[in-house]
């Protein structure tokens, strides 16, 4: 469809949901306040790693307003976890803790303050195991375990994959470079702290209100780990108040507000405190990454080798997928023809990492921008020259069997070179300032679902009342990112109506179909072509019963401006409300349900299943930096990014989608980072645990590319984390034109030192050609 | 001990312990839940409210000393069904995402045009500094508050 035929796809509408956020009326989970409602508090682990001797709950069960109070003998001994593969949660520990904050018991009373000074009550004996706090302590012995189950002794998955022969690349390239990379871990910090609140009726049904991104996989937990019929249970994901990820697995505190709403027969609600949130996590991994590139003279890549060692923490999550895709990607933003990856993820006493933003792919994505840019100054290229070389051909087969559609990259490319003066800048700014380039691509929804099954991943159902009111029923859920928005505008354009017309039910169970959850970039193409879908079948409805009315050929008429009319006569037509009289006339009540299920295009390999999606995104960026020299202080003055999205279906709001992630690139590389000390983090709260304000932000242009990709909605791809790809490494390389030192580690402040380059300064000469990791002697691990 | 309040025009009392925190009293007792809580140390400003006009975090005063005064939540902005210039502009210009930290911003904005009802960008940017959003990068945000400033020039409300 050409743009000027759209009427409502392309415009910068304001969000449907804006409204009740700026009035206040919005309700998030928290905001709940039902009659009769107990408080939750959760009793954890003071320990990174003990064995539970003894749980006595008799001070606690004595303070007066203190309803219940319960242990894991108190609920089905049922273990959980968002992954098939890594069902090693409980919801409240029976013998073991395995991190700092891990849940022992938990009490329901009449406010807060009780329920927490009950919780305090609780006696717990421990018998206190040796920590684990690293990836190489956790490889180093085999005698402490913290899981039984795994690749090893403390090793959670070990995986390797060799697509073609990289050895033989290597021996052909013009130039072998090998490079060891950080990252360390950081965390989603959402706004909205998780909270829930849960409901049990007299007739043994359950509903739960919570902070979610999955409610979907939030039912199948509640009905696993409560032993129900998933029937019988009702999740709804409240307004989310932020997420990135933070909340996309199943927590314990929703099973536990669940099971002691049905033994105190009150409603009971639990917030978690800015502390928990640090502790419950599944935020970045940490990652130590090593990169061997073989290129040509012009910086064509033959072959790449790399190897990730995730530092996983104490629980499965998705570790396996975020382990896999530290490998999976590298192969989607240029060509490379022969491609090695191994990697593991090991366990350690620290909270469980999993799928912050770009899940998986930030760490590698720094590593290979940041290699890739000493490459191109060992050639003597220029860094976006020769990348812009190097982009994957639209319509291929990377070597590791993922298939790539449209791809807009070397128009990103073009785009920001010319809009941040890359040419006249790069290498010739005065010393202390620099620019860098980078690049990315990243997945538009996950190919396949957590859990193996071949029903559609997302699914919508278009309901017409006779007045002409249209409602759109979708298990999507709203975290910010828009989901609520796309919904109304794919369906309006299709029945000719304004968004601000429609009412959008989204993510409850009892309600909505099935979508699997706001995560991997997935709800726009997928809710987005299942809404489309249903809307496509009400309007042919609609369609054959005006045609009928007006002695036309169905074919003739085109809904537009709240009108179904023949399109070569415009003035023959139809209101939109009349003609839904005539369609549920003609057809009965108006409701048409869509689904949407990705393409079956994964290689036949254990592993492939993480990386195949129905299209990708494409980011370019340009960073521009002033370093004080003394004190190694950076400034980001400007950032530049282009955004390949396909069509964007509202700009206004993709726009809103690159910029925040640029803001979150930048906390990452500038600041964020979750590290422990002896099992606690260092630094649990917002004062501490530093994160960009208006201050630090500065001022990003960005570009939007457009593909129309035949995969997507009305062309669309995702634009909610691929763009936060590309910023981290390139502050990095601009530091680097900026004062002439690498780093090779981010963030890229450390507190030992508190110079943002201090580090990098240590690293200066690094980058080795002798095929061993360099020492890493300078480098802080995260347990220490 | 007995607090009395004005909140968004409207009186109200409740008798409460000294070392309840403003924003409990409004969230918990009045059930004004536009007000949020982000953090628990005083950092993410996404409780800011007016205390006599003056934007404070919410969570950094005791209700006590709320006592006597006139207190001004996001679900004031609002008057005779019409949206405040900064509500519209947050709308218009984008400003919000989750919307979390959106009641905060207001606020604070709110206070800060009262005080300079022509400011620049780098004004508006330090006048908000104390409020964390971590999903629109703030681009849009500065907008909507320019938005804002600009309409209430011309009179909008």
């Amino acid at each position: 469809m050409n743009k000027e035929e759209l009427s409502v796809i392309g415009k910068p509408l304001a969000k449907v949901d804006a409204w009740e956020k700026v009035v206040g009326a919005a309700r998030y989970a928290d905001d709940f306040f039902l009659p009769r409602m107990a408080y939750a508090k959760i009793r954890r682990s003071d320990h990174p790693h003990a064995l539970i001797k003894k749980i006595d709950t008799t001070r606690a069960k004595a303070v007066p307003g203190v309803y219940a109070v319960i242990t894991g003998h108190d609920l089905p001994r049922v273990k959980f976890g968002i992954l098939p593969v890594s069902q090693d949660e409980e919801a409240l520990c029976i013998d073991k803790v395995r991190m700092v904050g891990d849940p022992i018991a938990a009490v329901a009373a009449v406010d807060e303050e009780t329920a927490e000074r009950a919780a305090d009550l609780i006696d717990v004996e421990y018998e206190v195991l040796p920590p684990i706090m690293s990836v190489e302590e956790a490889l180093a012995q085999d005698k402490v375990r913290i899981h039984e189950y795994g690749d090893g002794p403390n090793i959670h998955k070990a995986v390797a994959f060799e697509f073609g022969d990289v050895e033989e690349a290597f021996a052909q390239a013009d130039l072998v470079r090998e490079d060891v990379f950080f990252y360390e871990g950081n965390t989603h910090l959402p706004m909205e702290q998780h909270a829930a609140v849960a409901q049990w009726s007299p007739d043994g049904k359950l509903t739960l209100w919570s902070s979610t991104q999955t409610p979907h996989y939030v039912h199948r937990a509640l009905a696993k780990t409560l032993e129900m019929a998933p029937a019988h249970i009702r999740v709804i994901a409240a307004p989310v108040g932020g997420g990135f990820g933070g909340k996309t697995d199943p927590f314990s505190h929703e099973i536990v507000v669940a099971r002691l709403a049905q033994l105190t027969g009150r409603p009971v609600k639990i917030g978690l405190t800015r502390e928990e949130v640090f502790y419950c996590h599944r935020g970045r991994h940490p990652v130590l990454m090593w990169i061997k590139t073989g290129v040509t003279k012009d910086g064509e890549i033959l072959g790449m080798h790399f190897r990730s060692y995730v530092d996983g923490g104490a629980y499965g999550s998705y570790g396996v997928a975020s382990l896999l895709y530290t490998g999976a990607l590298q192969t989607v933003t240029y060509k490379v023809p022969r491609y090695k990856f191994e990697g593991m993820r090991a366990f350690t006493n620290k909270p469980p990492c999993g799928p912050k933003r770009g899940h998986g792919t930030p760490q590698p994505r720094y590593a290979v921008e940041c290699h890739l840019d000493k490459i191109a100054e060992q050639l003597g290229l220029d860094p976006a020259e020769m990348r812009r070389r190097t982009v994957v051909d639209e319509y291929t087969k990377t070597a590791n069997h993922l298939t790539v559609t449209t791809c807009g990259l070397r128009e990103c490319i073009d785009r920001v070179v010319e809009a941040s003066g890359w040419r006249e800048k790069h290498r010739k700014l005065p010393y202390g300032k620099g620019v860098g380039f980078a690049c990315s691509s990243y997945l538009t929804g996950a190919g396949l679902a957590i859990y193996w099954n071949d029903m559609p991943h997302s699914g919508a159902i278009v309901k017409v009342d006779r007045g002409g009111g249209v409602a759109i029923l979708c298990g999507a859920t709203e975290i910010g990112q828009g989901s609520d928005s796309v919904l109304a505008s794919v369906v309006a354009e299709e029945l000719g109506i304004e968004p601000k017309d429609i009412r959008v039910v989204s993510a409850d169970s009892d309600l909505t179909p099935v979508d699997l959850g706001s995560y991997s970039s997935r709800v726009t193409l997928m809710a987005g072509n299942a809404a489309v879908q249903a809307a496509e079948r009400v309007r042919a409805l609609i369609h054959e019963a005006v045609a009928k009315k007006l002695e036309v050929a169905p074919g003739e008429l085109v809904s537009r401006g709240g009108r179904v009319f023949v399109k070569d006569d415009p003035e023959r037509g139809v209101s939109f409300a009349e003609a839904a009289v005539l369609a549920e006339t003609l057809h009965g009540t108006l409701a048409c349900a869509g689904s949407y299920t990705p393409p079956k295009r994964a290689g036949k390999f254990k592993g492939s299943g993480v990386g195949p999606s129905p299209c990708y995104s494409y980011s370019a960026c340009v960073a521009e930096v002033s370093v004080d020299p003394d004190t190694g202080d950076v400034k980001v003055d400007q950032v530049w990014i282009a955004h390949d999205v396909g069509r964007a279906l509202n700009p206004l709001l993709v726009e809103g989608q690159v910029e925040g992630s640029v803001y979150m690139g930048l906390g990452e590389a500038l600041m964020e980072e979750q590290v422990f000390r002896k099992g606690l983090h260092k630094i649990p709260s917002m004062l501490e645990y530093k994160s960009p304000t208006t201050l630090e932000t500065p001022e990003i242009h960005t570009i939007l590319v457009e593909t129309v990709d035949p995969e997507g909605p009305f062309g669309a791809k995702e634009a909610g984390q691929g763009p936060l790809l590309p910023v981290p490494p390139a502050l990095a390389n601009a530091v680097y034109d900026a004062l002439g030192v690498r780093i090779d580690e981010r963030p890229t402040h450390d507190e030992a030192a508190p110079l943002p380059v201090s580090r990098a300064a240590l690293s200066r000469g690094s980058g080795t050609h002798d095929g061993r990791p360099r020492s890493r002697g300078h480098v802080r691990r995260g347990g220490h | 001990m007995l607090v009395q309040v004005a909140i968004n025009g409207e009186k109200h009392e409740a008798e409460v312990e000294p070392r309840l925190l403003l924003v409990h009293l409004i969230r918990d007792i009045l059930r004004l839940t536009g007000t949020h809580i982000g953090c628990d140390t005083t950092h993410c400003g996404a409780c800011t409210v007016l205390l006599d006009g003056r934007a404070v975090k919410s969570c950094s005063v005791f209700a006590v000393q709320a006592h006597g005064k006139e207190i001004m939540t996001v679900e004031g902005l609002e008057q005779d069904g019409k949206l405040h210039p900064l509500q519209e502009g947050f709308m218009q210009e984008h400003g919000l995402q989750c919307g979390y930290c959106t009641p905060g911003m207001l606020m604070a904005s709110y206070a800060f045009l009262k005080k300079n009802p022509q400011p620049d960008e780098e004004q508006i940017r330090r006048a908000i500094s104390g409020n964390l959003c971590r999903c629109t990068g703030y681009v849009n945000i500065v907008k909507a508050i320019e938005y804002a400033a600009a309409k209430l020039r011309q009179g909008g409300s």
